[in-house]
């Protein structure tokens, strides 16, 4: 069976499928353009600043046009770069930003894939993240992408380690892999509340995890020019924006399922469960952005000793530690989910 | 006290007191001036774009004595004079380059007639290198666009000179 036939016995699931690949997309392509906006927002009303306000309405324009502008724009190979890792990069980075959101559960059955592993799926996908930026900065030949991707490497590893046991407390208390499980599980008490130090944790670790100030060492612009983006202009670099800005919502996301109780509703009375779902999931990860947006304005970036030190002294410990305690107290005070 | 200061940076003092902080200036009234819409204030000094100036009657006030353009530091001033009809000596030709003039004031400080003055405007860019060398007639329409400012100006700072 030749290759046409086979696209042709199965146009209908490949239309199927670039129909769901293009319902995700939009709305994260939305979303990372106000996610762009309101960081620049943010930031600017901090330092007293009014921020980007000339283009469209409020400025809301400012980043579209920036964006068709990189669009325009040369892209620009270096001479001595690997060229088919170096375009491989941003295409791997940016479609591993976008492949994890179709598990997210936005609302009750409003996933575009159910799956019963998806906490395992983000984590495996986002671990693949690194491969991005590793890659990238291996390809461009040229010593400060080189530099920018070692530290984002290590750096990813550390805090995905501490990562990974604040999502094992998480699902301990859960008992199922499944993120809408896991949301239905705080239907009492969202888990921000008794796993208030895990909550820390995985914010900080969230940040360090997206490369978000104040752990931007790997694009930390005094010291590495622009990292592992540095040779990169144009498409290449868009991909790399946006990658970067959709992991963010994503952690945003994670955040949210994982400790604020995703769509839930703060109380389950009448004004309240009256708002459908998805308003409660998006009000919940704007305020973690916002969170994220007012971190990047206060907090200075850190030395790279300094954040080694924070992920493998204090963060591994402290979250083995709960690890440890959780189990203790779900096993001795009879809590643990029943178990099928 | 160590125990203390490690306590406190365990429960992140020091990042929970600083988002306050951040929060606070979050909603402080912003300092951006919203540039080509709003401007800001210019004192009566200020420096900016030169003009020659005219008595009420539209007579020239350059008696062309060069004294400012032999104080010009830059050197960007050129005056070339003849003895008028009427017997008074006036210029001929008042140049002054404005990409070499640096903006110092002392021409205006020298004139003893007032006639060379630094104006308000400070927005004459321009697209070419040739529309900056200013002449005579350049700097006397000047005046006359902004005598009104520049006479006031002169008139609140006259006191301290």
């Amino acid at each position: 069976m030749s290759v046409v036939t086979l696209i042709f016995d199965n146009i209908f699931i490949i239309l199927t499928i670039l129909m769901w690949s293009i319902v995700v997309f939009i709305p994260i392509l939305i979303g990372v353009i106000l996610a762009v906006y309101g960081d620049r927002k943010i930031w600017a009303a901090v330092q007293k600043r009014k921020g980007p306000n000339v283009v469209g309405p409020f400025g809301l324009f400012q980043v579209p046009a920036d964006g068709l502008k990189y669009i325009f724009k040369e892209i620009i190979i270096p001479d001595g770069s690997d060229k088919v890792l170096f375009i491989f990069a941003p295409i791997l980075t940016f479609g591993l930003a976008i492949g994890a959101w179709s598990v997210i559960p936005i609302q009750m059955g409003a996933a575009l894939s159910n799956i019963n592993v998806g906490i395992l799926y983000i984590f495996a996908i986002s671990s693949l993240g690194v491969y991005g930026i590793l890659i990238a900065g291996w390809s461009s030949n040229s010593k400060y992408p080189f530099f920018g991707a070692l530290r984002s490497a290590a750096q990813m590893v550390s805090y995905e380690v501490s990562i990974g046991f604040v999502i094992v407390t998480v699902l301990m208390c859960v008992g199922s892999l499944n993120l809408t499980d896991i949301v239905l599980a705080q239907k009492d008490i969202w888990f921000f509340i008794p796993l208030f130090p895990m909550f820390i944790v995985f914010f900080i670790s969230a940040l360090a995890e997206t490369n978000r100030p104040p752990f931007d060492l790997p694009e930390a612009e005094s010291e590495l020019v622009a990292g592992y983006q540095t040779e990169y202009s144009a498409m290449p670099f868009v991909l790399f924006f946006f990658g970067e800005y959709a992991n963010i919502l994503l952690m945003c996301a994670m955040t949210t399922i994982l400790f604020l109780g995703g769509w839930l509703p703060p109380f389950d009375i009448a004004p309240f469960n009256m708002i459908p779902g998805f308003v409660w999931f998006l009000l919940k990860l704007l305020f973690v952005f916002y969170m994220f947006a007012m971190v990047k304005a206060f907090v200075p970036r850190y030395r790279y000793d300094q954040l080694m030190r924070l992920g493998w002294k204090v963060f591994l410990p402290v979250s083995l530690i709960s690890v440890v305690l959780t189990s203790s107290v779900l096993f001795f005070f009879n809590l643990a989910p029943n178990l099928i | 006290m160590k125990i203390l200061n490690r306590l406190k940076a365990f429960f992140l003092m020091d990042f929970v007191r600083a988002y306050f902080l951040a929060q606070r200036y979050f909603f402080k009234k912003k300092s951006t001036l919203n540039y080509p819409y709003e401007k800001g204030k210019l004192s009566p000094r200020f420096r900016g774009e030169h003009a020659l100036r005219r008595y009420p009657s539209g007579e020239e006030r350059c008696i062309g004595c060069k004294l400012c353009e032999a104080v010009c530091p830059a050197q960007a001033i050129t005056i070339e004079t003849e003895p008028r009809d009427d017997g008074t000596r006036r210029t001929t030709r008042y140049d002054i380059d404005m990409v070499k003039c640096i903006y110092c004031g002392l021409c205006e400080e020298s004139c003893p007639v007032d006639a060379i003055v630094q104006g308000p405007h400070f927005e004459f860019s321009t697209e070419t290198r040739e529309e900056l060398y200013y002449d005579k007639d350049k700097l006397l329409l000047n005046g006359d666009r902004w005598e009104s400012v520049i006479a006031d100006n002169l008139e609140k700072d006259a006191k301290y000179k």
